[in-house]
């Protein structure tokens, strides 16, 4: 009897992990981009090939992060597979709430993976979250009105031709603003443009001994050059606009230029979601001084949490919908232009996707140039270029950002914000016990 | 905290609340109460006990590296934050308009609906409406829908009527927060007034019309007077709500721009799901109990006296 | 809607002049929801125009769009589990207070009242790692179970205290009669108090219902897959990528058309009840 159960339980185990499995469920959290949504779409494909079911919860940024965040730490198990960005997977991977990726098997392909972005997902060379899709940052901005008003936008601005750029195509009587920025608070939201903009301005977020730098010159030259350029051009309620608002503004045909998400260019192409899509060209991200850092580099990709029970299965998903294949089934089913950018070579290498994508060399190109390692000109004791890779950053991101917001809002000069700043992020740093 | 309120009080309200009848034996009051002052209780006594301890504990979800004892490390850090004054008063700024606007607008609202007009019940329907809108939602459709100072509604009526758009999030992100939230709240205070004035005694009105009260007088003698009890449980009900307000502000504000948002419920949301730093959520915690527990005495006293009377 | 409720007909012009007031004051207070529905029926592209459009093709294409990405009647069905059941729990729970706290009241009754308010003033924010780590032990994350229990105790202070206010308005000598005819408390309270409280009963069970329905702190942060309500549904809309404000207005639109309903339907119930005892 009792060997028999025994070896029962073990077929049975056995059987779990191939197709023959009876219904096993996996519970996925993921955020509401558009990415994410045909992958939602698409999946009920992986559902049939594989018998395995799937449950979704999908949320807004912030709530998804909240939610996944609180129950990561608590050892929670409620998900078997959680969508992160490349903020956290290091870190979480450091405190081994993470599977490693890097077995999901040689039809994967982990060479085809863009360098810079696998680094940003991993801890001492450890892959703890394969990529879905990868961005950086660059420059739209919209022909009509260049051509109108006789101006050329050069492959890579410099700050202060888009400064110039802006003011000329300012036109607010008729709801035309000169420059799009984000103003909104949130270290995900100002916090990250402005830290590209003191990059390349030649600033640092913290010294080798990790004391900030808030105060510094280039701090104060590049967030004086944000909150002027964006005072005078930009468009109303700019200390209110994240990514999300700026989109809105942009496709609507509102703003002249907007220095963001290469993510966003698939959908600013789309006729049907974009009243500009013929209207709008790119360019790099602009620079100040130093090249460095001047675009950003994020990822959405998918983790795996060493507290769920079905790791094997959620490795399955995690390999079906990150693999070639899945980005060709996009590219088949919604139109190659919504293929899912910035991980794969391959998808570079695709005559197709370059069709449909005008934008792809300028993405590669961003993509590549933006090192999680080297984000400015000086050395730094941190990883990642619009954020720092500490678990203290949200907090203080968010607090400058608020700052940042204040100045913009003409409450307090740019220097004053900056001074709150600093101190802000001093106490934060004692509290956290750096230098460490 | 203090005396009337701690749970002090209410470890014994089962021997409290039989002590009269004692003397009268007609009931035991203790089974009846019991259950619902239990589980009142252990909500309370657990959650507030975690808090404490974990107030004066060195943890960070994130990084399980900081541990130990803090002492009274989290209390000065937070007492020490040069923002905490602003805070403070945001948090009085938010109650107060939302209870203001309430009351006034409620009671005006009550007045009018209390009127003979055509479509009276449909037009009491529309102004409840706003009482059933999830806050979240109503926030998104405020911001986006109604505010946004290109493409929002308000925005077109200023512009057409030849004014300028007014940048509501920031020039005046503390009034546009007020008046999010006292749309969601004034139907609750109108809902209620309103309910009082049916019961008004018809005849004192006519009484007083044929003295001669009109208009102001009539409202200020006899519907006002009437209404303090009503208007004490909206204050009193309102304010332990608007104490827990922050949906709104995460979705609109940030808390921005710098501080002029940021109230004390939303500094402790800052520190607890977005640093994880909960011996410092912990902290603001604790404070924000006292706090609450100082406005409930001076305000729940008197407006317990009201509503007894 | 007739003149009999008032002692005496109004002047025509008073009643006309109150009927383009209590109208004004009506449509303004409705209109965002009015704006939001209108939203919900227009392509995205037209729910940003400036200047607004009030004249439009409908579509349906929002509610297609949300329906097929979320499941909303798994989601509603949990919204209506969780508070009907919570009312029907905090209800049971505070009756028996409510009336011992109104009928035999001792020295200490309010502040036991003002107790159970003040347990309302904890910041939800500042305990939710608290609470988690008790909901993961106790095996309650994402189930309904554990949703009906967090916002029955968020509730039930309110529930004690409007209970205890209706109750309060039953005039004590109906109550002293019975009592002298010799009916036992349990009698007095099942067939003397309970017919004589019931609309303010039922107007308590409504606001409970209303709030739970509208709770999104606990209810996003204690489920997953399975026992999200409406509020989850929502947070699944707001604040996407790109263009989302007709979309959002049509997952509002069907968050809110069932509570909406609902209070309409028995807003008369509810105008009755609310009155906390203001009514002698």
């Amino acid at each position: 009897m009792k060997p028999g159960w025994i070896a029962a339980l073990s077929l049975a185990a056995l059987l779990s992990g191939t197709t023959l499995t009876l219904a096993q469920t996996l519970t996925i959290a993921t955020v509401n981009n558009s990415d994410m949504i045909i992958m939602q779409r698409l999946a009920p494909r992986f559902e049939q090939a594989t018998g395995i079911k799937l449950n979704w919860v999908v949320l807004e940024e912030n709530v998804l992060r909240q939610r996944v965040t609180t129950d990561i730490a608590t050892k929670g198990g409620q998900f078997d597979i959680v969508t992160i960005g490349a903020y956290e997977t290091p870190i979480w991977g450091k405190q081994g709430w993470l599977t490693p990726v890097d077995d999901l098997g040689d039809d994967y392909d982990y060479a085809d993976l863009f360098e810079p972005v696998k680094n940003g997902l991993s801890y001492q060379g450890k892959l703890f979250a394969v990529p879905f899709y990868a961005e950086s940052s660059f420059t739209f901005y919209r022909k009509d009105l260049f051509e109108k008003a006789g101006l050329q936008m050069p492959d890579r601005p410099t700050y202060a031709q888009v400064a110039e750029f802006a003011q000329k195509l300012h036109d607010p009587t008729n709801s035309v603003y000169g420059i799009c920025l984000r103003g909104k608070p949130g270290w995900g939201e100002n916090a990250a443009y402005v830290t590209t903009v003191v990059n390349t301005f030649g600033g640092r977020w913290f010294d080798m001994e990790w004391k900030p730098q808030l105060t510094s010159g280039p701090w104060k030259e590049a967030v004086n050059f944000y909150v002027d350029t964006l005072k005078k051009y930009g468009p109303p309620g700019a200390a209110a606009n994240g990514h999300n608002e700026n989109r809105a503004l942009f496709a609507s045909g509102n703003c002249g230029m907007w220095v963001d998400a290469t993510s966003a260019a698939g959908y600013i192409f789309n006729p049907k979601e974009s009243k500009v899509a013929d209207k709008t060209a790119f360019t790099n991200a602009p620079v100040a001084k130093v090249p460095n850092g001047a675009g950003w580099a994020w990822s959405w990709a998918l983790g795996i949490p060493t507290s769920t029970k079905n790791a094997d299965a959620a490795k399955k998903f995690v390999e079906w919908a990150t693999n070639k294949d899945y980005v060709k089934l996009v590219g088949e089913t919604e139109g190659w232009v919504s293929a899912p950018p910035g991980t794969r070579k391959s998808t570079y290498a695709n005559p197709d996707y370059k069709k449909a994508a005008p934008f792809a060399d300028f993405v590669l190109q961003a993509i590549l140039a933006a090192d999680p390692a080297k984000p400015t000109a000086e050395p730094v004791p941190y990883t990642g270029v619009q954020f720092v890779a500490i678990p203290e950053f949200q907090a203080i991101g968010t607090q400058v950002g608020q700052n940042i917001a204040a100045a913009l809002a003409g409450q307090t000069t740019v220097d004053q914000a900056l001074q709150t700043s600093q101190t802000a992020v001093e106490r934060t740093m004692r509290q956290a016990g750096y230098p460490k | 905290m203090n005396a009337p309120l701690s749970p002090a009080t209410a470890a014994a309200p089962a021997s409290a609340a039989t002590a009269p009848l004692r003397r009268k034996p007609l009931v035991r009051t203790g089974p009846l109460l019991a259950p619902a002052v239990t589980v009142l209780l252990l909500w309370m006594i657990v959650p507030l006990a975690m808090t404490l301890w974990f107030s004066v504990q060195r943890y960070n979800l994130l990084d399980p590296t900081i541990t130990g004892f803090a002492g009274l490390d989290n209390y000065e850090f937070l007492l020490t934050d040069p923002a905490l004054p602003t805070v403070v008063l945001n948090t009085i700024k938010l109650l107060g308009g939302v209870l203001l606007a309430s009351v006034v607008v409620g009671t005006l609202l009550a007045v009018l609906l209390d009127q003979d007009f055509f479509g009276r019940g449909i037009a009491r329907l529309l102004v409840i409406a706003p009482f059933f809108v999830m806050p979240t939602v109503g926030a998104l459709v405020w911001k986006n829908l109604l505010m946004h100072p290109v493409n929002g509604f308000f925005a077109w009526l200023a512009t057409s009527l030849g004014f300028r758009s007014i940048d509501w999030f920031t020039d005046l992100p503390m009034a546009a927060i007020v008046t999010i939230v006292s749309w969601q709240w004034i139907p609750f205070a109108t809902l209620i007034l309103l309910t009082a004035l049916q019961s008004l005694d018809r005849e004192q009105i006519e009484a007083a019309r044929m003295d001669g009260a009109r208009g102001f007088t009539l409202l200020h003698f006899i519907i006002l007077p009437h209404l303090a009890r009503p208007i004490s449980v909206v204050v009193m009900i309102e304010t332990i709500f608007l104490l827990a307000v922050f949906a709104e502000i995460l979705i609109t504000t940030g808390g921005g721009p710098g501080q002029a948002t940021t109230t004390l419920t939303y500094l402790i949301y800052l520190r607890a799901l977005l640093e994880w730093d909960v011996g410092g959520a912990s902290a603001g915690a604790v404070l924000a109990i006292v706090l609450a527990n100082v406005v409930a005495f001076f305000l729940v006293r008197t407006i317990a006296r009201n509503i007894d009377r | 809607m007739t003149n009999a409720t008032a002692g005496r007909r109004p002047s025509t012009f008073s009643y006309i002049l109150m009927t383009i007031l209590g109208w004004t004051a009506a449509l303004v207070m409705f209109f965002p929801i009015f704006w939001m529905v209108m939203s919900a029926f227009k392509r995205e592209i037209d729910a940003i125009a400036v200047p607004p459009l009030f004249v439009f093709e409908p579509t349906l294409e929002n509610f297609a769009a949300v329906q097929s990405r979320a499941n909303y009647f798994g989601a509603a069905w949990n919204s209506i589990v969780i508070s009907v059941g919570s009312t029907i729990l905090g209800t049971l729970l505070a009756l028996p207070a409510a009336y011992a706290m109104a009928f035999y009241p001792g020295r200490r009754t309010k502040d036991l009242l003002l107790w159970m308010l003040s347990t309302k003033m904890m910041p939800a924010v500042g305990v939710l790692v608290p609470m988690y780590l008790l909901f993961k032990n106790a095996g309650l994350l994402d189930t309904r179970t554990g949703l009906v229990l967090i916002t029955t105790l968020a509730n039930l202070p309110i529930i004690v205290w409007m209970l205890y206010s209706f109750f309060k308005e039953v005039p004590g000598e109906i109550i002293e009669a019975s009592r002298m005819d010799g009916a036992k408390p349990f009698q007095q309270f099942a067939m003397v108090l309970m017919p004589l409280a019931l609309p303010g009963i039922a107007s308590t069970a409504l606001l409970s219902i209303i709030l739970a329905w509208n709770e999104a702190f606990w209810t996003i942060n204690l489920t997953a897959a399975n026992a999200g309500p409406l509020t989850a549904f929502i947070a699944s809309f707001s604040s996407p990528e790109g263009l989302f404000w007709a979309k959002l207005s049509a997952a509002s639109t069907l968050a809110v058309a069932p509570i909406l309903v609902f209070g309409w339907m028995t807003q008369r119930q509810l105008v009755r009840g609310l009155t906390f005892g203001a009514v002698k």
